[in-house]
């Protein structure tokens, strides 16, 4: 979020006075750590039982999917568009994985996953970056395009069988501290390196600079085709291993695998701070974001909402969220 | 009398503007036409049995989707997005179904006027959310999107319900020639009786203001809130026509929404509606989406895997804009 301030000029909008406003626009972390706070307080009030490590160790369980899954959004968001494909991505990559794991052995089974993956984000980095397709129509109709192909896969494939390899479950669904999850260990380099790369690399900077303002980058001699592509191709491969990662926890794959979490995934990214429009956001946020929305998803859950009152809460309080941070990042 | 000389050729000038950009704005539509009839003369090569009667299932299994793309269409028109046009329809359609199973015919009509009562509520909703908390359309309309589904799944747990016989006679059969599907007519009159007037008042203008430039549209003196509101509630009235559109065509309502929010973006894109706003038509996006369920026919008849006619649509979709972004990047060079 600093980065972004260093990059994304703000002049001629007059800073609301006050310092603990400034602190909200300047540190926006503080005040979506204190809501996830003030859900886990509601959910210990709800249910007092339920506060143990193993929670914990589930939540974050939880968390990491989708927090990968919203990387992705998050980078393509600050470029100024969104990839709708993660879901079909990750799915096509955690169907793959499991097809080819019998005859195949894991291993290759995972590269040939991931390699599909590089594919889908080429195609989407090309269609977006070279020919100038609209974000949300170019990963959208890509992901239509890969489901039906995945839908023709599944039936040659049929007679392999599908076995998710012992190393992903592990990664996925086990524990081996008293609580924390595995996962963990893929998440925590992958969210070091996104948080880095963005504040610190050349590349995440460029990233702040072609969703602020594509045309000044171009003119600054900024490739941002190439940045682009390199983008899609970067959420492809995050979808990817947000999609093994699923399928190592539900230890099953199916075509559908992951579709239900795009737009939470979307979701965390906006409640974390990173702006739609492009050139503002950080990914720090996000996992905050994705954090929240899970806490949100057992309070709800734990005071036996049925389905359908949870699903208008969960919207609600994306509405809400979202505008009360609006205006004390925005402060107008 | 140089003066007046001076209007004179203003006006002509004018005058021929607008044609210039009547035709410009109706290449798209009228390429689309073409692409559309071409298409017809294949599925009758391909098939030269295909009936009335096809034509008719083709058009009855357009409706919902046509409405969904002008639903979309308006809203895009006017600068924004609405990604709960496909909640919007579960949630109408439950409603009707739920209301008129088991009820006296005359009382359909209530529960139809009421529905599209309903429709014009949640797009305003959505519309004022949108404009007094400033966050992205986008961003609003996903999330209400999980509001509507979850209160159609609070009305109807399961598909169910039922529906007014004459709602159903209102899209089912022909008038006329059996090529003319009755589907069809009650479309083009719903849309053209709506849309028209809308059009050509000064609200519509003010639609295709706001859709281009905020800022000039504020400043020549056009309300842009009250406006984005209204292009919602139209919107929503449109998504709760394509919920009754459901309901009629199947005779029950079912409380999952189906994926016409983004087929529906897809065909306003095919439709030569600009996702930039200020841009495009509604009959541009009909017709696309008569294109696109033509080129499923047709592969359905060539017995071509249904899944692969996924791919092939999708195909279409990015092959379609990325020949439209062609041909505005050499007009940029030129």
């Amino acid at each position: 979020m600093s980065g972004a301030a260093g990059i994304a000029p703000t002049g001629g909008r007059s800073l609301p006075s006050g310092g603990l406003r400034r602190l909200l626009r300047d540190r926006p972390l503080i005040p979506l750590t204190a809501l996830l706070v003030l859900l886990i307080v509601l959910l210990a009030l709800v249910q007092p039982k339920v506060l143990t490590a193993d929670w914990v160790g589930a939540t974050i369980r939880a968390a990491i999917p989708l927090a990968i899954l919203a990387a992705c959004q998050t980078l393509a968001m600050l470029t100024g568009g969104i990839d709708l494909s993660i879901g079909t991505v990750a799915s096509m990559a955690a169907f793959i994985m499991a097809t080819q794991t019998p005859t195949l052995g894991p291993v290759v089974a995972i590269l040939l996953a991931v390699a599909a993956a590089i594919v889908a984000g080429i195609v989407n980095g090309i269609g977006v970056g070279v020919f100038k397709v609209h974000p949300l129509i170019m990963t959208l109709g890509l992901g239509l395009v890969i489901l039906g192909l995945m839908n023709v896969y599944q039936i040659v494939v049929i007679t392999n069988g599908t076995q998710v390899p012992d190393a992903i479950i592990w990664l996925g669904s086990g524990t081996t501290l008293p609580f924390l999850p595995n996962n963990l260990l893929v998440f925590v380099p992958l969210a070091l390196l996104v948080i880095g790369g963005l504040r610190f690399s050349g590349y995440g900077r460029l990233l702040f600079a072609v969703g602020d303002n594509a045309i000044a980058s171009r003119l600054a001699g900024v490739r941002v085709w190439k940045v682009l592509l390199g983008l899609y191709v970067l959420s492809a491969v995050l979808a990817a291993i947000a999609g093994m990662l699923v399928a190592g926890l539900v230890q099953t794959a199916s075509l559908a695998l992951v579709e239900q979490s795009v737009l939470p995934a979307v979701a965390a990214a906006v409640i974390g701070g990173t702006s739609i429009m492009g050139g503002r956001g950080g990914y720090s946020g996000t996992i905050i974001g994705a954090l929240i929305l899970t806490v949100l998803t057992s309070l709800l859950i734990a005071l036996q909402m049925p389905e359908a009152v949870r699903q208008m809460l969960f919207g609600a309080m994306i509405v809400a969220v979202a505008a009360v941070y609006t205006r004390i990042v925005d402060g107008s | 009398m140089s003066a007046m000389a001076g209007a004179e050729q203003a006006e002509r000038a004018d005058t021929r503007e607008a044609l210039g950009r009547w035709a410009r704005r109706n290449t798209w539509t009228l390429g689309l036409i073409g692409l559309l009839a071409s298409f017809i003369l294949i599925t009758k090569l391909i098939q030269p049995s295909y009936s009335a009667e096809a034509f008719q299932g083709l058009a009855i299994g357009a409706l919902p989707l046509a409405m969904a793309a002008v639903a979309q269409a308006i809203v895009v028109i006017s600068g924004g997005i609405d990604l709960s046009v496909g909640s919007m329809m579960a949630l109408t359609s439950v409603t009707s179904a739920a209301l008129m199973k088991g009820q006296p015919e005359a009382f359909g009509v209530v529960v139809v006027l009421g529905v599209l009562l309903l429709g014009i509520a949640l797009g305003t909703t959505n519309g004022t959310l949108v404009v007094i908390t400033k966050v992205p359309d986008i961003v609003v309309t996903l999330a209400m999107s999980f509001v509507w589904a979850g209160a159609a799944l609070l009305v109807l747990n399961t598909p169910g319900g039922g529906s007014a016989e004459w709602l159903k006679g209102l899209v089912s059969g022909s008038i006329l020639s059996d090529w003319i599907p009755r589907a069809l007519v009650t479309m083009v009159v719903i849309v053209g009786v709506i849309w028209i007037p809308l059009r050509r008042s000064t609200t519509g203008l003010a639609l295709y203001a706001v859709g281009s430039d905020r800022l000039a549209a504020f400043r020549s003196g056009v309300s842009v809130g009250r406006t984005k509101i209204l292009a919602y509630a139209l919107t929503g009235l449109f998504s709760a026509f394509g919920g009754l559109a459901l309901t009629a065509t199947t005779g029950i309502g079912s409380p999952v929404p189906g994926a016409y929010t983004l087929l529906g973006v897809a065909a306003i894109v095919l439709g030569g509606v600009s996702l930039a706003g200020g841009r495009g038509g509604v009959a541009g996006p009909i017709v696309a989406v008569f294109v696109l369920a033509l080129v499923r026919t047709d592969l359905t008849l060539l017995g071509v895997n249904s899944n692969l006619s996924t791919v092939v649509q999708g195909t279409i979709l990015i092959g379609v804009v990325m020949f439209g972004s062609l041909l505005t990047m050499r007009r940029v060079r030129r």
